[in-house]
């Protein structure tokens, strides 16, 4: 086992446990704060296989930006950050067969697909290609996306903005 | 050797080895005698009332929102910003054009009020001369 196993190792069990603290504890603050350990998991996977700028948009987008959106969520939802959440196990057979195929199907895509192997040990930066395509390439696209989000600020806003004040 | 990713990946290992040092050297070396008065929140004698979760302003979570849009734009940005000086004038006008798109978002966030703060209204107490009087 190399260091690059033990670091890949380290980063999977940081993810795998924090998720499964974010689903078995009782307390919604403490369950938005697992997350965070979860998503600089997948973060470390991610630029340990070699994909730099999806590490960078994991890290700026989701650590930085959609978990202190849930983090606000919680805070700002009266009377909720009190409350312990009750997670029950019902449906257990039901829930077990459902588990079991889908596990199943993930496992022979896994042994059926043909790995990259050990893609990370020399840094390629992806940047630039990735620069390239979008200003030459797919610059319609590029633009739409610029669209897409305008329409996304302004909808967003509009619908948790508090109502106007009318007097 | 090391990559880029590796050295900032030793710097987070050490980040976090000179936490856990740090703590577990002083659980160690400091005597721990805890009473009541010690473990309350406010040593000076304050007695806290109520919960800290207090209910935040929802203009926070706009807020929120509006950066988390400015967010993924600064991700689509970047590798633009790399790699446009190799296109030229046509390079600089895809991004532009880009950013206009988004300045009308926050022209409309602007006129909206969204980026406004909601000032404090503080009500001033008020003393009834009537009423000190009587007394």
């Amino acid at each position: 086992m190399s260091l690059y196993d033990v670091i890949f190792y380290l980063f999977a069990l940081v993810t795998l446990v924090s998720a499964f603290m974010v689903v078995t504890t009782k307390n919604i603050v403490h369950a938005a704060f697992y997350l965070l350990f979860t998503f600089f998991g997948v973060a470390g996977i991610y630029a340990l296989l070699g994909a730099d700028f999806i590490a960078v948009v994991q890290l700026m987008v989701y650590v930085g930006g959609i978990l202190v959106l849930i983090l606000f969520g919680v805070m700002l939802t009266n009377k909720i950050t009190n409350v312990q959440i009750r997670s029950g196990s019902t449906n257990l057979v039901a829930a077990a067969v459902v588990i079991g195929i889908f596990a199943g199907a993930l496992l022979t895509m896994m042994l059926n697909t043909r790995w990259l192997v050990n893609p990370g040990k020399t840094l390629i930066t992806t940047i630039p290609q990735i620069g390239s395509l979008l200003v030459k390439q797919y610059v319609l696209i590029f633009e739409l996306l610029g669209i897409l989000l305008l329409i996304a600020l302004v909808g967003a806003a509009s619908i948790a903005r508090k109502e106007e004040r009318e007097k | 050797m090391l990559t880029e990713f590796g050295k900032i990946f030793v710097f987070i290992l050490l980040a976090g080895l000179f936490v856990a040092v740090g703590i577990f050297t002083a659980k160690i070396l400091r005597p721990h005698r805890p009473t009541k008065e010690k473990l309350e929140t406010y040593e000076c004698g304050e007695d806290p009332i109520g919960t800290p979760w207090v209910k935040f302003n929802v203009r926070f979570y706009v807020v929120a929102l509006i950066f988390l849009i400015f967010d993924v734009e600064v991700v689509m940005l970047f590798p633009w910003a790399v790699t446009y000086q190799k296109f030229g004038a046509y390079g600089y006008l895809v991004g532009i054009i880009f950013l206009i798109v988004l300045f009308v978002g926050m022209l409309y966030e602007w006129g909206k009020g969204d980026l406004e703060w909601d000032r404090p209204q503080p009500i001033i107490p008020y003393l009834h001369k009537e009423e000190e009087q009587n007394k």
